[in-house]
């Protein structure tokens, strides 16, 4: 496959069994996935289960949710996974982003009792037209450029960005608990999600 | 079609974050079926959602789920795509919204609230409303603000009101600040998907009297 690394290109059963799953770099993950859905390989999905279901269920407890659930919907999302790579467009998204989105929707499935409205997992494959978000060689380091840039946020707008992404607060509750309006939150999002896009796309620049 | 109102970032982060009510993650949803524009940065977004799952702290998860889980990649399911409603082509509906009205607007209950203005309620969890309201030509909505957001999407025709004027695909994400009295000016009816975190407020006294008969 042309998006591998010079040298990577035997993902062999063999090679597999013999890695530590976590050596691995982010671009060889989003590889990985796109070839786990042609080749079904059960070692293969072995790795990722290895590198991503620990991630899965820290999220899925950041969210508030108790360990046994998200152990149940860790292995729901890690299923999903394997069911759904078919969906799965390298040239769309990182692994990470794809998994994200599924284990996202599962966690506000199963705490709502109601579909979270998605427009994106079923169509990754039907928007042949549109560019690519990041190029592949990219995303390994734009994880640690997000990481960065969250830390460098002020208090004010990384509070909002915890609140949203790991407890899942509307604009409103967040206003209620914050004893600010409504405007100041959305403000503040919108500043730091500015911020991090930028890191996201400094790394796209060079 | 050509949109020109799109979704605002903090909603659009929100939406990606999964911290969205149901309701407006419907409305969200529904427009970015609709807007190659807004579907682009929803990606830009989701990427920020991968990176921070790339940096999470991680949390154990033994052998044996994993064994529980190989044990049950072969206990195939029916396919997810066919437990799905297929979106209908050409349709007006958009797919997030056709698992809750069918293919048809025309088909739905519509239940009369004043001559010229119907409303569809749709059954969503949380403290808002999430319904489709549907406005004869020359009809204005009554004058109202918000305590909280709130979000419409244009499914057909359109209306005129003090930020603008909306057509098919636009969405007015509007915030607690704004005052406005929607007036259609397509020469059919306008049809549209709302989702509002509380109920609104009314600003005349028609509208406050009459608030409790519609529930809106």
């Amino acid at each position: 496959m042309q998006d591998q690394p010079p040298g990577d290109e035997a993902l062999s059963v063999v090679a597999l069994r013999a890695e530590k799953a976590s050596e691995a770099p982010v671009k060889d993950w989003s590889a990985m996935l796109a070839e786990l859905a042609i080749s079904r390989d059960r070692q293969l999905f072995i790795r990722l289960f290895r590198h991503f279901s620990p991630r899965i269920k820290g999220y899925i407890m950041k969210l508030g949710l108790t360990e046994a659930t998200a152990e149940e919907l860790t292995q729901e999302a890690m299923l999903s996974v394997w069911r759904k790579t078919h969906l799965y467009d390298p040239g769309k998204a990182a692994a990470s982003t794809w998994i994200y989105t599924l284990a996202r929707n599962l966690s506000i499935d199963w705490m709502r009792k109601q579909k979270y409205p998605e427009s994106d997992l079923d169509s990754w494959h039907e928007e042949a037209g549109e560019p690519p978000v990041l190029e592949l060689a990219e995303q390994a380091v734009m994880s640690d450029q997000v990481a960065m840039a969250i830390r460098q946020l002020p208090d004010n707008q990384a509070q909002v960005i915890i609140m949203s992404f790991y407890e899942g607060r509307s604009h409103s509750e967040i206003a209620d608990r914050l004893s600010i309006p409504l405007g100041s939150v959305k403000s503040r999002i919108r500043l730091a999600s500015e911020k991090l896009k930028q890191a996201l796309r400094g790394n796209h620049d060079h | 079609m050509t949109i020109n109102h799109h979704l605002d970032e903090a909603t659009l982060f929100s939406y990606v974050a999964g911290a969205l009510g149901q309701g407006p993650a419907l409305v969200v949803a529904s427009h970015l079926a609709m807007c190659n524009l807004c579907r682009q940065r929803c990606r830009e977004l989701e990427a920020i959602g991968g990176a921070l799952l790339e940096n999470i702290a991680l949390a154990a998860v033994s052998d044996s789920t994993l064994a529980s889980v190989l044990d049950r990649l072969d206990q195939d399911i029916i396919p997810e795509a066919a437990a799905r409603p297929a979106p209908v082509a050409n349709s007006e509906i958009p797919a997030p919204l056709a698992s809750y009205v069918g293919d048809s607007l025309e088909d739905l209950s519509w239940k009369k609230l004043v001559p010229g203005v119907w409303v569809h309620d749709l059954p969503s969890q949380g403290k808002g409303i999430t319904r489709l309201l549907r406005v004869a030509p020359g009809k204005a909505a009554l004058p109202h603000s918000h305590r909280g957001s709130e979000l419409t999407l244009l499914l057909r025709g359109s209306y005129s009101d003090e930020v603008g004027r909306f057509s098919t695909g636009d969405v007015a994400d509007l915030d607690d600040q704004i005052t406005h009295q929607p007036l259609v000016d397509s020469d059919h009816d306008c049809i549209c998907l709302i989702a509002t975190e509380y109920p609104l407020r009314y600003t005349t006294l028609f509208g406050k009297i009459t608030q409790p008969l519609f529930g809106f």
